[in-house]
């Protein structure tokens, strides 16, 4: 049965996994499924707006992605919500913790969400975690 | 008048190249040809994939010294 509706969980601060986040999430949301994006814990200070695109990698292949030019993994997020209509929804608690307010992130996010209601936007979803 | 339209994709990995012709898909007709560059073998296989998926329609891809032209007719 073909897949209608994916979340992707991104809680990882390293470059092969939110790239991989990113690939993942942009081609589903441009094939016509409905995806939902939920950033928490280390990837959310990757989306303040201006912050430095630069995270760590986790071995090599995250040193080739640079060399290479792949896009990077925000400009994949935004295509995802620009091109493919998905939401990303930034975790209030890592906001809060982290002590970022909503209003410096990328315009391109949605409002600040918690576990109850991204529990409730993953009912019947595949749920994939990077 | 359908138009035909080049995108320039070399240089670019998976999904770039996807993605560049999605945006320009977008600002176009129906009935509008695009053909993508492209120097990324994955990207070959995968943009006429997502093309049948979505319903355009798939017109061929031709590869010349190592550059891959994969033209594709906007449909809906």
């Amino acid at each position: 049965m073909a897949v209608e509706k994916i979340c992707v969980v991104v809680v990882s601060g390293s470059r092969e996994r939110l790239q991989m986040a990113a690939m993942a999430a942009s081609v589903a949301a441009v094939s016509g499924i409905e995806v939902t994006i939920f950033l928490s814990m280390n990837s959310v200070p990757y989306f303040v707006k201006g912050a430095a695109v630069d995270p760590p990698s986790e071995g090599g292949f995250g040193e080739l992605i640079v060399r290479k030019k792949a896009p990077d993994f925000k400009t994949l997020f935004r295509q995802a919500v620009e091109l493919g209509d998905a939401k990303i929804l930034p975790c209030s608690m890592a906001l809060d913790i982290a002590g970022i307010e909503p209003d410096t992130l990328e315009p391109y996010l949605g409002e600040p969400t918690g576990l109850s209601s991204f529990l409730d936007a993953a009912r019947g979803a595949q749920v994939w975690t990077f | 008048m359908a138009e035909k339209k080049i995108i320039d994709g070399r240089g670019s990995f998976c999904p770039g190249p996807l993605m560049e012709l999605i945006g320009v898909l977008k600002m176009s007709q129906i009935g509008d040809e695009l053909e993508v560059l492209s120097n990324d073998k994955g990207s070959a296989k995968d943009i006429p994939e997502w093309v049948r998926k979505v319903g355009h329609e798939y017109v061929g891809t031709r590869e010349e010294e190592g550059v891959w032209h994969i033209t594709v007719r906007k449909a809906k």
